[in-house]
């Protein structure tokens, strides 16, 4: 086999872009297969961002509805920001799969099936009463039916590999064919397949082969007339790579400890869609990191604050039903002032809710989840590469402010991925502070005296760590004096002490960037988001733009304390809208903090928001507007 | 940590009141450890006591080391954490019967199965006193407080039969009217690498008053304070008339006349196997009856910083020191212009 991916250009049609959406069983290998299509997409040059999407269940039953495992992946020739609002291609491996998906593509769209799954068993199992491959179901798309399982087999013979284990390659056979179909360059896969399973020859060359029996199929079997290729995108020059948003957090994470100098201590309790950071951590051990698996959620956040008290970073990270628990420890990191990063990968909620769904519902709880007055930072990534500079910033923010800080991610931006270009480490910015080792006070006996709550001029204390001579301290989660550290019960120190824990995370408002407005700052309307919804707004506006529509939009990574000029900002707009995967969170503090009428859009249905849902919404309230505008004007237009 | 410069129990006392009640079998604990601390040999910057909450989790208040008084239940977790990080610390943890074994329970075990290097002072009282008087998890059934006004309905844990059953490598009693005889034990459990745990009988003299006379009061002390030796036959008695015979895995008390001393349990506290510890431990099954104290069990076990730490070392020898440029580019990656 050679690398067509070349000579393909003169030859194949080009467009501008293809959303594919493999699907199947959740044990065919969908998930890897979209990897690795991202993987070969992604070296090529394309622009893409990915939706993995799979059921709770690690085996739900064989060939059912409820067992479907999905992957989308948008590939374009030029910058895309969401995994595409309808596939154009579907990759159906088993009849559930056609199913459950097929509503999801474009009219005229393409499907691809596995004919060789098309059973009677499997179809009653998806509910089939014919077959759709030749009930008329699939009329008016373009439908490729290879019989992936046999093919796969034949291929197969004569390697010695038995023909059940060689059905399971039937994947690479689906993964071959699609490379071929779209172009893709084929040398990187099979590179992959041989480090993969270095040291299992037999399920190399079974994957290999049905590869090569996929990718040869396309041309046998005369499908060039559905072949397209996409073009590379023109990305900015530099070093790129694929990263999820798991990963680019937990080397955000890796990255601040350096930065900082001191070592990385997670704590963390296996929960989805957040225990792929613990495993992503506990491989960098050369980095000094200790991952440590706790027994439980409040245990992982104490030993992170333990490791804190003792002069690391420390981190824990963990989804919704776990943040709950972890309420009280971060209360008392709030009244310790001790530096603790904790990190929410949210998920659909409420109670285990949905474990692999995304959802961004956790706002409230970050801001205010805890009892008593307990303020403290909070941060939300917009995508999945943003998530190593939010973990970065937060650790930063925890470090030199001495404060718990909450970062939100979701399972959107954990699992999907995009082309992230590879900052150079020496741009990163340091993470300033020094370890406290001098006393700061004169005693009334004329002695050196070391008062932990004594505040510098952004009323930070010392970090003074166990093992400095002369500085030994107490302090706890009782109420304590001002400055000398002492419990206090004492009503106008503890009145001064919730003043001060506000006005300390306020203060951090002084180095947290204005906002600032992307796109037409003259427009009348502002949409405001917050994490991962930046990519389907920032599609959305796109196209309302490109459709002579103007359009504000503020993205906010500061959710508190908020940037200083948000509130005169948003207040010069006639109208502020707030898409959310939650019922209104934001705009509820938008409108509590500003008194402004941020009107909320939202979304709650396991899945992020679509461009087209979120045009159309737009669209009205500017609808809306014009309205107003010709009442106002008696009829006039403006 | 032999350099440790030469201190008195004024230096490992702070300027802050006692605030525990007068008569209290707190203070007597509080003494037995700052009067052994400067025999310890260790600094006072290098020791950290973390508590939880209850009465004696004040606890570190009262130490001139470095101190955190946290949230109920969790100090063995936080502990954990900071145990882990610094290796050279030596980190004690001070709670109450409710803190450990209601509220904390599950982390006490888990960090007694990892081993972590820390050591556990658990003052039973049998009683919540900090909150007024309700029945703790090592009160007695039946016991008539004010959350149960008709008697209490749990059976209690026996702190040592936990601790054994979580496979802790360090376990003891002991109890507040024996100063020598906590720092014995104290001075043991600190020596020990990896969690220790100590359970010490502690009277609350206002809301569970005499619950440990019957064994603690120095006339009693001869017949109901079963003295564990390590090496020794075990008896007691004021002229070691009594001993204990372990058969088939169930303890008994015998008069040494009546089954000779050969019978009697030898105490081998470095046993791998603990089922005797716990036989042993097993004749505490209330506060009137002749209790064993001292070390039940202390055995060697890798210690869970210490192993952690050398993964460390392992995966730094293998791959070499860290190299955050070449972790951003461990996935494949390409070249754009």
């Amino acid at each position: 086999m050679t690398d067509t991916a070349e000579r393909v250009h003169e030859t194949v049609p080009e467009t501008d872009r293809i959303v594919v959406r493999f699907a199947g069983d959740s044990g065919d290998g969908i998930q890897l297969t979209g990897d690795r299509f991202t993987s070969v997409s992604a070296l090529f040059g394309n622009d893409l961002a990915t939706l993995p999407e799979f059921p709770a269940e690690i085996r739900a039953p064989a060939g059912t509805l409820a067992g479907v495992s999905a992957f989308q992946i948008h590939v374009a020739d030029h910058e895309v920001t969401t995994p595409g609002d309808a596939p154009t291609v579907l990759v159906a491996m088993n009849p559930a799969a056609l199913r459950s998906e097929l509503d999801l593509l474009v009219d005229a769209g393409t499907v691809i099936v596995n004919r060789d799954a098309f059973v009677a068993r499997n179809l009653a199992k998806a509910g089939y009463e014919a077959d759709p491959l030749a009930d008329g179901t699939l009329d008016g798309y373009t439908v490729i039916t290879a019989p992936m399982t046999e093919l796969t087999k034949l291929a197969c013979r004569d390697l010695g590999v038995k023909p059940r284990d060689a059905e399971r390659s039937k994947n690479f056979f689906a993964l071959g064919l699609v490379s071929w179909l779209y172009s893709r360059p084929t040398e990187p896969t099979l590179e992959w397949i041989e480090t993969k399973f270095a040291g299992r020859d037999q399920v190399i060359a079974a994957n290999r082969a049905a590869f090569a029996a996929g990718h040869a199929y396309g041309e046998t079997a005369e499908l060039s007339a559905s072949r397209v290729s996409v073009g590379a995108a023109p990305l900015e020059p530099g070093t790129y790579t694929n990263v999820n948003g798991n990963t680019a957090l937990s080397w955000g994470l890796i990255a601040a400890s350096q930065q900082a100098g001191i070592p990385l201590f997670l704590g963390s309790y296996p929960i989805t869609p957040a225990s792929d950071v613990l495993h992503e951590l506990s491989k960098h051990k050369n980095f000094g990191v200790r991952a440590f698996q706790a027994e439980d959620e409040i245990a992982a956040v104490g030993a992170a604050l333990g490791a804190s008290y003792g002069g690391h970073i420390g981190v824990t990270v963990t989804s919704g039903p776990g943040l709950a628990l972890k309420s009280e420890m971060i209360g008392l990191a709030v009244s310790l002032e001790l530096p603790l990063v904790v990190i929410d990968i949210q998920r659909g909620g409420p109670s285990t809710g949905l474990p692999t769904k995304t959802e961004a519902a956790d706002l409230m709880l970050a801001m205010h989840g805890r009892h008593g007055e307990a303020p403290l930072p909070v941060l939300a990534a917009r995508s999945p590469s943003d998530c190593f500079f939010v973990a970065i910033e937060a650790v930063r923010l925890a470090v030199e402010h001495r404060t718990p800080v909450i970062m939100l991610s979701d399972g959107y931006l954990a699992n999907g991925s995009e082309p992230w270009r590879i900052p150079a480490v020496e741009d990163l910015s340091a993470i300033s502070f020094a370890f406290t080792s001098e006393p700061n006070r004169i005693g009334p006996d004329g002695e050196p005296a070391f008062w932990p709550y004594q505040r510098d001029d952004r009323l930070v204390r010392p970090w003074a760590i166990p093992g400095t001579p002369g500085l030994m301290h107490r302090i706890g989660g009782i109420e304590k004096e001002d400055g000398r550290g002492n419990i206090s019960y004492a009503p106008a120190n503890h009145q001064k002490m919730v003043d001060i824990r506000a006005a300390r995370v306020d203060a951090i408002a002084d180095r947290v960037p204005e906002a600032s407005v992307v796109g037409d700052s003259d427009a009348r309307l502002a949409v405001v988001g917050w994490g991962s919804t930046w990519g389907a707004i920032t599609s959305a506006l796109k196209r309302l733009r490109g459709r002579g529509h103007q359009v504000a939009h503020v993205h906010l990574r500061h959710l508190n304390p908020l940037p200083r000029n948000l509130g005169a900002l948003l207040g010069g707009f006639d109208r502020v809208i707030v898409p959310e995967m939650n019922t209104g969170q934001l705009a509820r503090l938008l409108r509590a903090e500003y008194l402004i009428d941020a009107r909320t859009v939202s979304k709650v249905a396991g899945q992020p928001f679509m461009a087209a849902e979120l045009e159309g919404a737009i669209e009205e309230e500017l609808g809306g507007l014009h309205r107003r505008d010709a009442s106002l004007n008696g009829g006039g237009s403006r | 940590m032999t350099d440790a410069p030469v201190t008195t129990k004024k230096d490992w006392a702070t300027d802050q009141e006692v605030r525990w009640c007068p008569g209290c079998g707190d203070y007597s604990i509080l003494t037995a450890v700052q009067l052994l601390m400067p025999e310890l040999g260790v600094r006072r910057e290098n020791t950290v006591f973390v508590s939880g909450i209850g009465c004696a989790a004040r606890f570190p208040y009262y130490m001139n080391t470095y101190g955190l008084h946290t949230v109920h239940g969790r100090s063995p977790a936080i502990a954990t954490g900071l145990a882990m990080a610094r290796k050279d610390l030596n980190v004690w943890v001070v709670g109450g019967d409710g803190d450990m074994l209601s509220i904390g329970a599950n982390h006490l075990v888990h960090a007694l199965r990892r081993n972590v290097n820390i050591t556990i002072l658990m003052f039973n009282n049998q009683i919540y006193g900090l909150t007024k008087g309700q029945y703790s998890p090592t009160s007695e059934q039946g016991k008539v407080t004010k959350s149960t006004p008709q008697g209490s309905l749990d059976q209690p844990f026996n702190a040592v039969s936990v601790a054994l059953g979580a496979e802790a490598t360090f376990v003891a009693r002991t109890h507040d009217m024996d100063r020598a005889h906590m720092q014995e034990v104290f001075r043991r459990a600190h020596a020990h690498q990896g969690a220790a745990f100590v359970e010490i009988y502690q009277n609350c003299n206002v809301f569970n008053d005499g619950a440990f006379d019957a064994i603690t009061k120095r006339d009693a002390r001869p017949f109901m304070i079963i003295d564990l030796r390590h090496g020794e036959p075990v008896r007691f008695g004021a002229e070691g008339e009594l001993g204990v015979v372990i058969e088939g895995g169930r303890a008994r008390i015998a008069p040494v006349a009546e089954v000779g001393i050969e019978a009697l349990a030898v105490h081998d506290e470095a046993a791998a196997d603990p089922s005797a510890a716990f036989a042993m431990n097993r004749l505490a099954s209330s506060v009137d009856v002749p209790t064993p104290m001292g070390v039940f069990r202390a055995v060697e076990r890798p210690e869970y910083g210490a192993s952690m730490d050398a993964q460390i070392v392992m995966a730094q020898a293998r791959g070499g020191p860290g190299d955050l440029k070449e972790l951003l580019h461990s996935l494949p990656t390409w070249r754009v212009g």
